[in-house]
């Protein structure tokens, strides 16, 4: 009896230890967003003739990234200057069309909306050391290229692109508020003597160390870029399947002293050069580079054709079907009015989503608001011609004409540059300034108590964010619905998964909304209204005929 | 006048018939399936079967009319006035009376003035439409703008290809009439079909052996 009972208690708990316990929430003040448990590189680029593990300037010890950097650039004599001429360094793109001022240095986005006067976070993802808060920010602005000269050029991280180990890790340069600033906890010391030998042309996780994270997540901001690209397999992505042709981003993205091919503030919408003379083409990283002008082997009917389309239809639109298809979610609303949600005085989260990949996805923060997110999504598309118009810090807009396109852009059927494009559609509710009806900068990132990730007060964190940009506040902020516009060119899947042409060519298909040109196979219907009376006219003319004939043959008959 | 059984639709004219009718068939199957009319094939395949079938009876088309030209069987679809409105009646009103058609088949007027007229304006209106806007929106990329153009050339295309399909049913209701269905068909089969010759063209045509010829039995 008692053993009896001692086996029920000891099976009694064995059961309550196998349940597992009241899962403890991970603490809201975590900002892990971009957690890296696979570190390890994910090409190897053999073809180099020069083995840095046997450099004696990179025998080390290194005290730390800069003393790197300085070894570096004793070879790499220009890189350093090159860098600080790149729009990684300057985060400043002077469209040269419209003249607008672009770029993460200036632009209001609809996620964490603002780079400016969160330097301190955002700045983990700028290729540089040294940041100093009191030179490098203030009224007057970023300072970055200020520090375009020889004596600076220490500042450039090399590592953040070039490590090949995967022991290098950038943390952000300043000290968050409490309520966001574990990052990276746990993590081993860099080993910079280790990381300089192992230097390389960049794989894809050194470029996706930053891109896949955009918007403050994996995967939150693209829908075509996340970390599932690390390792794809040839269903996701046909260029970087890692079986297969593992292309690093390099591949397309071809560089030229440091300026990197295919920026979005400078799209080519339509190529019409195509592969240029052979290794010539250094200035897009479109499919026609590699691809040409008829990518399509001239063999078939049908491929004859598909090449006919290569003039309105982006590649992209057919060969990429859906995004976030690698099991990483992206984020497809933002609602910024639910921040600040707190549970007695402290922030929390809610994970009510799970992704392809198992991993639980915040549906809302106190220190950012509620959040959808979505898997293998059908793109949005659209005719573009490769020009967006931003709606910029000091644009005005009437928030009663509906959702302010925060990168509207041009393109129609008539407009022969104009290409149908997929893209994923971003929709936030964010503040915006409702006195001058401007968007906001808001200062989220601080360890000071004007900081929203810490007071959750959008009326300092605005006030405070427009003053650190110099720039007007009515001091009366509202909620405005912001859609923003990614056009998609990742995640090509293989030829065999492209879409068919029925998904376009059909009443109700992918392109029901484009309504501004003939589409076969969708429009004019009533074309065959007409066709359909005029056949249902003659079956009913010669039925007519036919029974006039036998009832007047039966009259014959009878008479 | 005596009425012959005499090679009428020579072999290359039964072969043009019956080649266009079974291009034609196909044509309108998969143009239906291009405009989502009905969904049995893909569209990639409609329009690659479509295609095909079109270049093909623009080929046959043109061996046709070379074949029309040299041979002069063109005069058959010369469009008259003497005895249409006589055949026209028998259709609306002579049919249900039990009367004769009206028209006797002459050697060189294998078509009732009616039949030559439908055909003539099928040759000359129907199928030059289909066949101009059908080359066009195939060559949509050599001369496309955005605009509607593609919508109009379409337009045209699918609405002369339905007014044939209307055509394709008279035509096939018509063999319904006067002898027996198989009775119609049966000519553009064997070719043979009862003519009535002048005693000069029957001798012309023993003599020369230019047109074959059945004794009557």
């Amino acid at each position: 009896m008692i053993r009896k009972l001692a086996v029920m208690l000891w099976a009694g708990l064995w059961l309550a230890a196998a349940v597992p316990a009241q899962e403890t929430p991970p603490p809201a003040a975590d900002m892990r967003f971009r957690i890296v448990d696979d570190t390890t590189p994910s090409q190897r680029d053999s073809s180099s003739t020069a083995d840095h593990t046997k450099f004696k300037e990179l025998q080390g010890p290194f005290a730390d990234g800069p003393a790197v950097t300085r070894a570096c650039l004793a070879c790499h004599t220009e890189a350093g200057k090159q860098v600080q001429a790149s729009l990684h360094w300057t985060w400043e793109y002077i469209d040269p069309r419209s003249g607008a001022k672009l770029g993460k240095r200036h632009l209001v986005n609809n996620f964490c909306t603002n780079a400016r006067g969160n330097e301190g976070m955002c700045a983990q993802c700028h290729a540089s050391y040294g940041w100093d808060e009191k030179k490098d920010f203030g009224a007057a602005g970023l300072k970055w290229q200020e520090r375009v000269d020889a004596g600076s050029a220490e500042h450039v991280d090399c590592l953040v692109c070039h490590d090949r180990s995967g022991g290098y890790y950038k943390v952000p340069p300043t000290e968050g508020n409490e309520a966001c600033s574990v990052m990276f906890e746990g993590k081993a010391p860099i080993d910079f003597a280790k990381v300089a030998q192992s230097v390389g042309a960049p794989g894809r996780e050194n470029c996706g160390a930053c891109h896949f994270y955009g918007g403050g997540g994996d995967g939150v901001k693209h829908g075509d870029l996340d970390s599932s690209l690390k390792r794809p397999d040839r269903a996701l992505d046909v260029h970087m399947d890692a079986k297969g042709l593992n292309f690093a981003c390099s591949q397309c993205h071809v560089s030229d002293r440091h300026r990197w091919a295919g920026s979005r503030y400078n799209i080519t919408a339509k190529d019409i050069e195509g592969t240029g003379k052979p290794g010539m083409r250094r200035d897009v990283a479109t499919c026609e580079s590699c691809h040409g002008l008829q990518p399509h082997p001239n063999d078939s009917v049908a491929r004859v054709k598909l090449n006919d389309h290569v003039d309105r239809v982006a590649c992209q639109t057919c060969h990429i079907p859906a995004m976030a298809r690698g099991g990483v979610a992206t984020m497809t609303q933002w609602d910024w009015r639910t921040a600040g949600r707190t549970k007695e005085g402290v922030g929390y989260k809610e994970h009510d989503y799970t992704q392809g990949n198992g991993t639980a996805r915040d549906t809302y923060k106190s220190i950012k608001g509620s959040f959808v997110y979505g898997e293998n999504l059908t793109p949005y598309y659209a005719w573009f011609d490769g020009q967006m118009q931003y709606t910029t810090i000091d644009t005005r807009f009437d928030p009663a004409q509906g959702p302010v396109a925060i990168n509207g852009f041009s393109g129609a059927a008539a407009n022969p540059d104009a290409r149908i494009w997929p893209f994923k559609r971003m929709q936030t509710v964010q503040p915006y300034d409702k006195g001058n009806n401007t968007l906001v900068y808001m200062h989220l990132w601080g360890d000071d108590a004007d900081a929203f990730w810490g007071n959750y007060d959008f009326g300092r964190a605005i006030r405070a964010g427009m003053e650190r940009g110099g720039l007007p506040y009515s001091g009366e902020y509202g909620f405005v619905e912001t859609l923003s516009y990614w056009p998609i060119t990742h995640m090509v899947a293989p030829k065999e998964n492209a879409l068919a042409c029925n998904e376009c060519h059909s009443r109700d298909g992918r392109l029901s909304e484009l309504k501004d040109f003939y589409l076969p196979g969708r429009d004019g219907r009533w074309l065959d209204w007409i066709g359909l009376l005029l056949v249902g006219g003659a079956l009913l003319g010669v039925g007519g005929h036919a029974l006039l004939r036998v009832w007047s043959a039966k009259g014959r008959a009878a008479a | 006048m005596s009425t012959r059984i005499i090679m009428v639709y020579s072999r290359f004219e039964r072969f043009w018939h019956w080649t266009q009718m079974a291009l034609i068939f196909t044509l309108l199957f998969t143009g239906l399936a291009v405009r989502g009319v009905h969904g049995m094939i893909g569209f990639d395949t409609a329009v690659t079967v479509h295609t095909w079938c079109a270049l093909a009876l623009i080929a046959l088309w043109l061996l046709a009319i070379f074949w029309h030209f040299t041979t002069g069987t063109w005069r058959h679809y010369l469009p008259t006035t003497q005895g249409l409105w006589a055949v026209a009646r028998f259709y609306a009103w002579g049919i249900f009376k039990g009367e004769h058609h009206p028209y006797r088949k002459a050697y060189w007027r294998k078509h009732n003035p009616l039949q030559a007229l439908a055909y003539l304006s099928l040759k000359l209106v129907l199928f030059p439409a289909v066949w101009l806007s059908g080359l066009l929106y195939l060559a949509y990329d050599f001369w496309g703008t955005a605009g509607g153009a593609l919508g109009w050339v379409a337009a045209v295309h699918v609405l002369s290809a339905y007014a044939i399909l209307a055509f394709v049913i008279a035509h096939i209701y018509l063999l319904t009439t006067g002898h027996s269905f198989a009775e119609h068909v049966k000519p553009m089969l064997t070719g043979y079909d009862e003519v009535d010759l002048t005693p000069v063209e029957e001798a012309y045509l023993r003599e020369s052996g230019a047109v074959a010829m059945k004794e009557p039995s």
